[in-house]
């Protein structure tokens, strides 16, 4: 009995981690899959239409053939690059601006409740209330607010800060604001979880070495928040850049806004010139990667001091 | 190192201080004075109010009455980052962003003094930890990381170093090493140190004065050996150590002695060393002051008159052997349990379990309290 209990041991405890990376492989099987068919072969049949060529033999709209058309990428981007800059220079301040209210917001839900945990959990819930409502009702919403006829530019107009003849919607500060507005859960959540764990000790620490609140803050608060402030500006950030709703003439922007995801919409379902579409899809898509590379790679310094 | 941190601290004084949380009072009319360079330990259990004076003082809490005064200056109405005041966290509270030199540069950074890295690595010097100055702090050990800590707070010589139980966390072997090395840089820096303790070994062996604090007050305040030889009140003889405790009436007094009555037998008290000369009084003796004996002693008319107190007889309930010393307990009818230590000069305890004992001590060894034990059944030691 004792000897065959020994004799077993030696098989099973070498056999087992083995066994385990196989089990781990196929478990890895269905993400596997899953990416291959919805991200990877998108990707590549995005890449293939980009490169494709009108059929000048039986011509139609929308009918391309396979071909390796490079060309596309440039006359793309020859024709469509202030609207690329735009799209980047709203979706910065945007995040910018998502970042200012954010931070402040996660900070009193995060630190300043944590005493009352009743509020906390009630203004967290403020903050994810919006996502009850479709976010097209919210932004059309906006544009009623700040319709012509609306309150806001009554107020403004009666102010003289506005002409008698001025509008809201349709500029980009319009656009700017619905992007602001529509990514602000996305930045104050990450923040939110970042500064909910923040330990106070270290803020006792802080003043205890002559930091007085600011610097402490600078020092302290912020870098330990630093994970979320990264998360939290990539998400709203990256999607902001290809937004196509905000900036539509049918929300809250005009034909002076147009932000780079609605020329891809207009040229692949208006014009059915997919592959421009799909090439414009592409260089947004390295555009991103750039300044989000460089972004990531300059907050990985922890040294912040 | 000692030249570099040649400040002698400041006198710390507490005038008044009351601190009421909502719902309970941490702090009852607190007043205290640390004179400059002493290593004061503030003891008590938790909840006594020790933290709390200690938060005052670092200005991480506000005093809802009375002033603190650091050095003569007034620093009630002080922020915390105004203060000359440094801490040792009980968690240490090091930032873990941050490298172990940055953790210590921290505060001369804030101040603006000049080379403070060079100043930094010379404090991680003095606490032996130099060589891991780039590492973070999740990367050290346990008693690494207190190291930290404390080159961090006293690389900026404070006027004051406040210790919160710094030790707590370090298993005994640990903590027993960084009581001496605390105590040793204490010499060289020569700041004042004020460091609260639960520990009432680790405050005996580390301060030159202790307070023994309960329920928001300081109950006693002294030289430790004068804290453990003449306990004042029943709390201060049952924290700091162990006590035997007897109440009775004081049935004569002397000019040099009270006697009094505990069931029948007349124990001597040294009138300086009894709070109260009159009435129902408390007394008590420590346990290794104590002496066992097998037979009746020759006791002669009047107690006192031999110079010893004999109580007894009384059959001993326990007995249990822990190599330097063995302890005894001893049932003495109307009187209660007597705890006994005595030193093992011979092999082996010298009584066994259900001997008649007699115990006696010398008069000078017995104490007189200011105040009763609490009917509270309390757990031994």
């Amino acid at each position: 009995m004792a000897f065959g209990a020994f004799s077993n041991v030696d098989t099973p405890v070498i056999d087992a981690p083995r066994r385990r990376s196989r089990a781990a492989l196929w478990l890895l099987l269905p993400g596997v899959v899953y990416l291959g068919a919805t991200y990877l072969a998108p990707l590549v049949s995005l890449i293939v239409t980009s490169l494709k060529a009108p059929d000048l033999v039986n011509f139609d709209v929308g009918r391309y053939l396979y071909a390796f058309n490079i060309g596309n990428y440039g006359t793309v981007l020859g024709e469509y690059w202030p609207i690329v800059l735009r799209s980047f220079e709203y979706a910065a301040i945007a995040t910018v601006a998502a970042l200012l209210i954010s931070y402040p917001l996660a900070y009193f839900i995060g630190v300043v409740l944590r005493k009352y945990p009743l509020w906390q959990a009630l203004a967290l819930i403020l903050v994810i209330a919006p996502f009850f409502m479709s976010f097209l009702l919210r932004t059309l919403a906006w544009k009623a607010i700040f319709a012509d006829e609306g309150p806001v530019v009554g107020f403004l107009q009666h102010l003289n800060i506005l002409g008698a003849n001025a509008h809201l919607n349709g500029t980009p500060f319009m656009v700017i604001f619905g992007l602001t507005y529509n990514f602000i859960p996305f930045m104050a959540l990450p923040i939110y979880a970042s500064l909910e764990r923040l330990d106070l000790r270290f803020l006792e620490a802080g003043a205890d070495l002559y930091a007085n609140p600011a610097t402490t803050f600078l020092r302290v608060t912020l870098p330990l928040s630093l994970p979320g402030v990264v998360s939290g500006t990539l998400l709203t950030f990256i999607p902001a850049t290809g937004d196509y709703v905000n900036a539509s003439p049918q929300f809250l922007g005009s034909t002076q806004t147009t932000m780079i995801g609605n020329v891809i919409s207009d040229t692949y379902f208006n014009l059915s010139d997919y592959p421009s579409a799909a090439a414009l899809s592409i260089i947004l898509m390295v555009l991103i990667l750039i300044p989000v590379g460089i972004y990531l790679s300059l907050t990985k310094t922890e040294d912040l001091l | 190192m000692a030249g570099a941190l040649d400040d002698s601290g400041a006198d710390l004084e507490l005038v008044g201080i009351t601190k009421r949380f909502p719902g309970f009072t941490a702090i009852e009319n607190l007043n205290l004075t640390i004179p400059a360079g002493s290593f004061f330990a503030l003891l008590g259990p938790s909840g006594c109010g020790k933290t709390t004076t200690l938060r005052l003082v670092a200005g991480l809490e506000t005093p809802t009455a009375g002033r603190i005064l650091i050095g003569g200056k007034d620093v009630t109405d002080s922020k915390p980052h105004q203060r000359p005041v440094n801490t040792v966290f009980q968690s240490y509270a090091l930032f873990p962003h941050m490298t172990v030199l940055r953790n210590v540069a921290f505060g001369l950074y804030r101040r603006g003094v000049s080379n403070p890295l060079g100043l930094a690595h010379e404090a991680l010097r003095l606490v032996e930890l130099d060589h891991l100055a780039g590492r973070r702090p999740a990367q050290l050990s346990g008693g690494q990381q207190q190291r930290v800590a404390l080159a961090r707070a006293i690389v900026n010589k404070p006027a004051l170093l406040l210790l919160d139980e710094p030790l707590g966390a370090l298993d005994l072997k640990l903590r027993r090493q960084m009581q001496l090395e605390l105590k040793s840089i204490q010499d060289d820096v020569g700041l004042t140190f004020l460091h609260v303790t639960h520990d009432q070994e680790e405050a005996m062996t580390m301060a030159d004065t202790v307070a023994v604090m309960n329920k928001g007050e300081i109950e006693q305040m002294g030289a430790p050996e004068e804290l453990y030889e003449l306990p004042k009140t029943a709390f201060v003889a049952n924290f700091l150590g162990q006590s035997n405790l007897f109440t009775g009436n004081v049935v004569s007094s002397s000019a040099t002695s009270i006697v009094v009555d505990i069931a029948g037998t007349k124990l001597e008290v040294p009138r300086e060393r009894a709070q109260r000369h009159t009435g129902l009084v408390t007394i008590g003796v420590r346990p290794e002051k104590l002496t066992l004996l097998v037979e009746k002693p020759q006791s002669r008319s009047a107690a006192g008159a031999s110079g010893v107190n004999v109580l007894g007889p009384g059959t001993v309930t326990d007995v249990s052997f822990s190599g330097v010393s063995t302890q005894y307990l001893v049932e003495v009818p109307g009187v209660g349990t007597i705890t006994v230590f005595a030193q093992n000069m011979v092999f082996g305890p010298v009584v066994n379990r259900g001997s008649e004992v007699w115990v006696s001590w010398t008069i000078d060894h017995a104490f007189g309290l200011a105040d009763h034990e609490e009917v509270v059944p309390r757990l031994s030691d």
